[in-house]
């Protein structure tokens, strides 16, 4: 009970309360806004470290998923007359049984191939949204329409904070669950070596392709409130590669295999551009500058390294 | 932000939650005008943003130069999205909430614009885009406005011309990227209006080196006489090389897209001939000095080329348009609380900008006609225009 306590509910119980406590140090709609997008990007970010951090491939096209639930609440409201939350479940699934379906050849593939591949998958996802255009309105992007649960209009950033966090603490729940059970030992063992794994009985493929899938449903999720939050979607914003890169940036930034990490990677690199505005002109140079600092002082991540130095370890 | 300070806020925020429509209260009017901008300074669509911001600080200093407007000095306040619609939407919502701005120009292109409006539909804070689609102004939304001329306001002017030189079928083929996608789009709308027909369609993806086998499928076409290729970048470029080197003889229409040296010099001798509509600015020392427009875009130019050293575009010259309008609207409604210069900026008449002359009503929130563009031909690597 103290060992449990001590990790995974502790985690949950410590985030839930920083993510009630903190709307009573917002003074505007602004800073739901910003917390609103931090919730969204950390739990595709927690999603995307299940697969990075603990199963150790990596996805250079995640984005892809995120673009996948966001389009799917928008062509469901729009073309389809789907209730919002209907169009987000079809989503989330639908983006499962994408991530099974190209899962299972390029999970194949190893470091620089596999790489690439997801790479292409995310690409591919990208230039569909932007060239069927009767569906998704072409690179302009497609309008969203406000998402209504028991007759209330669900609108404003205070409003999609909650949900969002909401959202986000279930996340995390599932995702520590999920690290302490068999699958998320046999995760970490093809992490550390995959013929090892292999000789002590684990199915290297299917482990893989579960957490491939696992990880593609909270991006879409994330993709799903993204469009909700915003109500306008383009598909360079949602699905683009610059967002993937940004996701993958995220989870390393943070800390590989730490869930806690994923969240601070999501905070910083949302948050750190809104307060470097006041650099004016070099804004992108000190986010460069601090992104590039944290790499060499923190190499493990922002989480491990902080917390190996405060238990006395070298980081 | 300390605590107790976030409190007060919050507390200012509850008790005065209308005050963002109802105007501020007296003892705020008194101090700066705030003018906010959330434009695309880096990223893709840094060509657009760039120039917007330049010439944004360049009017505001200037204004303020000469003692503001109302006497009171405009503070303007600007946000780099980025090209991300997303990033975009943060900084409005920031304009609004913390800046608590009573006005906003800008929104660099179609994306960025749409993915804001409805925080100033929200907020009712006057909105001056700076993106091209027609979507923005239509249907009209109360709060929004725009200054760049619409693609289907260049489609309308190309088939003018092509109808007064007896044109009536032609071949379209079209870039897949936003512009040439909302550009094409448009022309199809319009083009029965003119009574043109489009015989064949091609279409580029952005990043194409080469559309010879499209423009081979429109050569083997028979009965097409011109070509129109909505596009943007290094696409019609590439469209106007491969054009003459398959040697098609009739008339090829670019949009104003391509407007600038640029284009001239990346296409350099095929684009002898090509024509296309453009917006006043281009050619301003070409304009008769009875063009209305002739002494703001001379002016304008002289202005943003001597204090920036970078060559003028017409992106700037919609953020100046954009400025003046609320300058003006402002001026005219003595007050910059938001709803009164709404309805002043609805007001507009006989404006002339660097994009035309603008009248607005409420109906019609970008207020121009087909006057603000003129018909352009490429002749010895230079524009001319053609009547």
């Amino acid at each position: 009970m103290a060992r449990l306590l001590s990790s995974r509910w502790a985690i949950v119980l410590g985030l839930g309360l920083v993510l009630a406590a903190l709307p009573f140090l917002f003074p505007s709609n602004y800073y739901f806004r910003v917390a609103a997008i931090v919730n969204i990007f950390a739990l595709a970010a927690v999603g995307l470290n299940l697969l990075m951090g603990y199963a150790g491939q990596v996805s250079l096209g995640h984005a892809g998923f995120m673009g996948l639930g966001a389009y799917s609440v928008a062509i469901g409201a729009t073309h389809f007359g789907l209730h919002g939350l209907a169009a987000a479940g079809i989503g989330a699934v639908l983006s499962g049984l994408v991530a099974f379906l190209v899962g299972r050849p390029i999970l194949r593939l190893k470091g620089h191939y596999l790489a690439v591949a997801t790479l292409g998958f995310g690409l591919l996802i990208a230039m569909a949204l932007t060239n069927e255009a009767s569906w998704t309105g072409g690179p302009d992007g497609m309008g969203v329409p406000r998402l209504e649960v028991f007759g209330t209009r669900l609108r404003g950033p205070d409003t999609w904070y909650y949900i969002s966090a909401g959202v986000l603490l279930l996340g995390v729940m599932l995702a520590l669950n999920l690290i302490e059970s068999p699958t998320g030992r046999a995760m970490r063992a093809i992490h550390d070596s995959e013929i090892a794994s292999r000789v002590a009985g684990i199915d290297v493929a299917s482990y893989k392709l579960k957490i491939f899938v696992v990880s593609a449903v909270y991006a879409s999720v994330a993709g799903s409130l993204m469009a909700f939050l915003n109500g306008h979607i383009t598909p360079d914003g949602t699905a683009g590669f610059l967002r993937s890169v940004e996701l993958v940036t995220m989870v390393v930034l943070g800390g590989l295999g730490s869930i806690i990490g994923a969240i601070a990677g999501a905070a910083v690199l949302v948050i750190l551009p809104q307060a470097l505005t006041i650099f004016h002109d070099y804004e992108h140079l000190m986010l460069g500058l601090m992104i590039m600092a944290s790499m060499i002082l923190l190499p493990r991540g922002i989480v491990p390294s902080l917390l190996a130095r405060l238990r006395g370890g070298k980081s | 932000m300390s605590i107790s300070k976030g409190f007060s806020r919050r507390a200012a925020l509850l008790a005065g939650a209308f005050t963002v429509s109802a105007g501020l209260s007296p003892a705020f009017a008194q101090g700066e005008i705030k003018l906010g901008a959330v434009l695309s300074v880096t990223g893709p669509a840094s060509f657009l943003g760039d120039p917007e911001k330049r010439t944004l600080e360049m009017v505001v200093e200037d204004v303020n130069a000469k003692g503001g407007i109302l006497g009171r000095k405009v503070r303007l306040i600007i946000y780099d999205d980025a090209g991300d619609p997303n990033q975009a939407r943060t900084f409005a919502t920031r304009l609004l909430e913390e800046d608590k701005v009573t006005a906003m120009i800008g929104g660099s292109t179609t994306g960025t614009t749409m993915a804001m409006i409805p925080a100033f539909e929200d907020a009712q804070v006057p909105f001056i885009s700076l993106a091209g689609a027609v979507q923005i102004i239509q249907p009209v939304k109360k709060w929004v406005f725009k200054t760049p001329h619409t693609d289907t306001m260049a489609c309308e002017k190309i088939f003018e011309d092509m109808k007064k030189r007896g044109t009536t079928k032609i071949g379209m083929i079209s870039g897949t990227d936003g512009f040439g996608k909302s550009m094409r789009d448009e022309c199809v709308k319009v083009a029965g209006k003119y009574g043109i027909e489009i015989l064949h369609e091609e279409n580029y993806g952005p990043r194409d080196t080469d559309m010879t086998p499209q423009l081979t499928n429109i050569k083997n076409k028979a009965g097409v006489q011109a070509v129109i290729n909505p596009g943007f970048g290094q696409g019609p470029a590439i469209v106007t090389r491969n054009y003459k080197q398959l040697g098609i003889n009739v008339p090829l229409y670019q949009s104003h897209g391509v407007a600038s040296k640029q284009f001239i010099g990346l296409a350099g001798d095929a684009a002898e001939g090509v024509r296309l509509p453009a917006a006043a600015l281009l050619v301003a020392d070409k304009l008769p000095d009875s063009d209305p427009q002739k002494k703001v875009v001379v002016e304008y130019t002289k202005n943003y080329t001597t204090r920036t050293g970078q060559p003028v575009s017409t992106f700037g010259g919609h953020a100046y348009d954009g400025f003046m309008i609320w300058k003006e609207a402002v001026e005219r409604a003595k007050t910059d609380n938001a709803a009164k210069v709404r309805d002043e900026i609805e007001k507009t008449k006989g404006y002339v900008g660097t994009g035309g002359v603008v009248n607005m009503s409420a109906t019609d929130h970008m207020g121009l006609d087909l006057s603000a563009f003129k018909m352009l031909e490429i002749r010895n690597g230079d524009w001319t225009i053609v009547q």
